[in-house]
């Protein structure tokens, strides 16, 4: 194997060089940079010497601890509420700053917490920012990822037949993909627009003035699904061209034979098509969700993080830490967490949809 | 035939020659594709200082202003910059201290008279200059405040805290206006420290601390702080105030077409305003919360990179820019406040009874440079995001501990940023 490769196989060599070159160049060595820059403090721009700091900038981002906080109590020993009868704590500002009695908790801030009895527990991580950006890439990822497979594949299916004009309905829905997603982003910023924008309007109209207008993209609750939304809808399309090309793989004489033995539509399509698509579909979800791990121009247009980090994805954090904040270290060390966890799913759904 | 090619040459060189006896330098310029004169001007002020002298040839190149401090990063990475640098006044000690820049090394002299805005000082050494300052107003119209009781407040004895907080509640219940104020809210990035830290200052808290630039521990989350804070927080809960999403053609007509009441903005948006409201139109100054009315200051200046070989050149360009029909000017190509008292005498928006005369007052009376420190690039993203979520409804003090939090991290994680 080896020798047949290195020996009389010049000409194949050759033609591979370029893309090996460009990927080790834009690729390879990138990400071992990342990985040494992200055991270091290096900065964007500074005069001062790059120095190794071990593993600090992952437990700077990865840092957590739990802490119960105990109601305030009045000097009987009874719990403290306030009007609405809810139990009054203390600040979690007096344990986390400047108190050396919690040295474990210096620096941390309140991530979640949820009521045990008249306690309150607390999870607190060195990096809330971060770890909201962990939570809504993967929620990004686990809503997008099938349901932009789904679409795409039900677009397939109605564009795989032999109609006149079909070509037309192939280019509207391939279109989105071909516009920048920039354009992209700041057209549905107009129609994500509060008040009188496009979305508003036209669900104003549809529920006769009945609908009252949100700010999509203003409101904790609605941001990340509007982004989803737009993704989705810009991507589909993609996606429909490689499930097309998957189903034009088919031989028709598996779906004739189909029809002689009188198979109804449903069946055929289980028993047929899907099995035929296999390959596809494993291509497609690995594609999917790499991409979608990747989120970043979106937010970067649309909402930069916000309302209240509910938009807060990794590399978007990577790229603000980097280039904004000049901290190239810290932007590294999200990249190599961003790559370990997207390697690691993409050897799971290897295992899962294996040969067998 | 071989004759004739040698003497083409020969004249060729020749012609060369007299051309290089300028020496050339390079000069880098942010106002790529800008909507007004500005970029005119500087070509026009390069043409005339090569004619000017035979020494030096000025060549410039310009940049679309989102993408120039990445291409000067990227620049002085590669060892490529240019002689002479256009930089955004917060920007230069961050550029000074990473060895973009050197000082000036100009006679000070030519300073007097100048704004403080566009005199760009770092470790005791002038590194920038500029031919022009921005400034902030709270713009309405005289007949708004009137028609609603409101005093006219002048920069002598501005508005108060509770006279502010009580004109804003009456206009809001007009009803005649979607929201009392506009912040501009939709202006994400570098307009949120320089239009809305003036406040912070104002209330006696800052970003960092100005006596060491090494903590922002009580002053960005002390007792004032926090007292800005939740008035901050009031504006956006009372309605006041569009919130983080407002749409940026609201913030370009909201005024002018009335769904705003007032409108704290700046002295390159005056103009449509005096057009539309003629002498209704009032610029006011910022309101006082308690330790002195303030507003932001500094714009783009000129600087000479630090790799130039030739200072002594970029040094001549530089006092060459550096006289008052240059700053009038550009102060009538593009609205800005001229440097100097008697520039502004020559332009016609800021000569006196001029329709902008009142924001050189204000730049005047009002003006505090953003923190002088390399960190600040840092610091106004974390201070940024903080107002953002603030009037989104974060936790005041949570937010502000948060923001001390990060600051100091990065303060020290720059040991200190060379402050001496």
């Amino acid at each position: 194997m080896a020798s047949k490769l290195t020996r009389s196989n010049r000409a194949g060599w050759i033609m591979a060089f370029p893309g090996i070159a460009l990927m080790t160049l834009f690729i390879i060595v990138p990400f071992f940079l990342a990985f040494a820059f992200s055991l270091t403090n290096q900065r964007l721009a500074s005069p001062n010497a790059v120095e190794y700091v071990g593993f600090e900038n992952y437990s700077d981002l990865l840092g957590l601890a739990v802490f119960t906080l105990e109601p305030e109590r009045d000097e009987s020993g009874a719990v403290v509420r306030d009007e609405d009868g809810e139990i009054e704590y203390p600040r979690l500002r007096n344990f986390t700053r400047n108190n050396p009695d919690y040295p474990n908790l210096a620096g941390k801030r309140e991530w979640f917490s949820w009521a045990s009895g008249e306690n309150r527990t607390v999870v607190l991580s060195s990096d809330v920012v971060f770890m909201k950006a962990l939570v809504n890439t993967f929620t990004f990822v686990i809503f997008v990822a099938p349901i932009q497979a789904g679409l795409a594949l039900c677009l397939a299916l109605l564009i795989n037949q032999k109609l006149r004009g079909i070509n037309v309905f192939r280019t509207v829905y391939f279109m989105p993909v071909v516009v920048s997603i920039v354009v992209v982003s700041i057209l549905w910023r107009f129609i994500y627009s509060p008040g009188d924008g496009l979305l508003n309007n036209a669900l104003g109209w549809l529920t006769f003035g009945a609908f009252t207008p949100q700010d999509w993209l203003g409101n904790t609750s609605t941001a990340l699904p509007a982004i989803m939304a737009m993704s989705i809808w810009q991507g589909v399309g993609f996606h429909m061209v490689i499930w097309l090309a998957g189903l034009q793989n088919i031989s028709p004489t598996l779906y004739e034979a189909g029809n002689i033995e009188g198979a109804n539509k449903w069946q055929t399509f289980r028993y047929i098509t899907w099995p035929g698509l296999r390959n596809t579909a494993v291509l497609i979800l690995i594609v999917i969700t790499m991409q979608a791990f990747a989120l970043f121009a979106q937010i970067d247009v649309m909402t930069s993080g916000g309302p209240l980090d509910s938009t807060q994805v990794l590399v978007f954090q990577a790229v603000e830490r980097g280039y904004g904040k000049q901290d190239i270290s810290g932007g590294s060390t999200i990249s190599v967490i961003l790559f370990v966890i997207v390697l690691t799913i993409s050897l799971i759904q290897r295992y899962l949809t294996r040969e067998r | 035939m071989k004759l004739k090619h040698l003497l083409a040459s020969a004249a060729l060189t020749a012609l060369a020659t007299s051309a290089a006896a300028q020496t050339e330098l390079s000069l880098w310029y942010h106002g790529a594709g800008s909507a007004n004169a500005e970029e005119a001007l500087v070509n026009q002020m390069v043409e005339e200082f090569n004619a000017s002298q035979s020494d030096w040839r000025v060549v410039i190149e310009t940049f679309p202003q989102l993408a120039y401090n990445d291409a000067v990063g990227a620049a002085a990475l590669a060892g490529e910059l240019p002689d002479i640098l256009d930089v955004d006044g917060p920007v230069m000690p961050n550029w000074a201290w990473a060895g973009y820049m050197q000082p000036l090394g100009i006679d000070e002299s030519i300073l007097d008279g100048f704004l403080p805005g566009p005199i760009g000082r770092w470790n005791g050494e002038v590194y920038s200059v500029g031919l022009w300052d921005a400034a902030v107003a709270m713009t309405t119209r005289r007949s708004t405040l009137e028609d609603n009781g409101i005093r006219v407040p002048t920069i002598e004895e501005p508005w108060t805290k509770d006279e502010f907080d009580a004109a804003l509640a009456t206009l809001q219940a007009t009803g005649d206006f979607d929201h009392a104020l506009d912040l501009g809210m939709a202006w994400a990035g570098e307009w949120y420290p320089y239009a809305f830290s003036p406040f912070l200052q104002s209330f006696g808290g800052d970003i960092v601390d100005r006596e060491t630039y090494q903590t922002a521990e009580g002053v960005l989350n002390g007792d004032e702080a926090l007292a800005f804070g939740e008035w901050w927080q009031s504006l956006f809960e009372n309605g006041y105030v569009p919130g983080t999403s407002q749409d940026a053609a609201d913030r370009e007509t909201g005024l002018l077409n009335g769904t705003y009441a007032i409108q704290w903005n700046g002295n390159w948006a005056a103009l449509p305003v005096v057009e539309a409201f003629g002498d209704d139109a009032l610029f006011l100054p910022a309101p006082d919360f308690g330790n002195g009315p303030v507003i932001g200051a500094a714009s783009w200046q000129f600087g000479i990179s630090a790799t130039s070989e030739h200072p002594e050149g970029a040094r001549e360009f530089i006092e060459f820019a550096m006289q008052d029909r240059w700053f009038a000017a550009f102060s009538d190509g593009t609205g800005l406040i001229p440097s100097t008292a008697s520039a502004a005498a020559m332009t016609e928006n800021y000569a006196p009874g001029g329709p902008l005369e009142v924001f050189y007052d204000l730049s005047e009376a009002q003006a505090l440079v953003r923190p002088v420190t390399p960190g600040y690039i840092v610091q106004a993203k974390v201070f940024e995001k903080a107002l953002a979520d603030i009037a989104n409804g974060a936790d005041v003090a949570d937010t502000l501990d948060a923001a001390v939090d990060e600051i100091n991290e990065d303060i020290e994680a720059n040991q200190g940023y060379g402050h001496n």
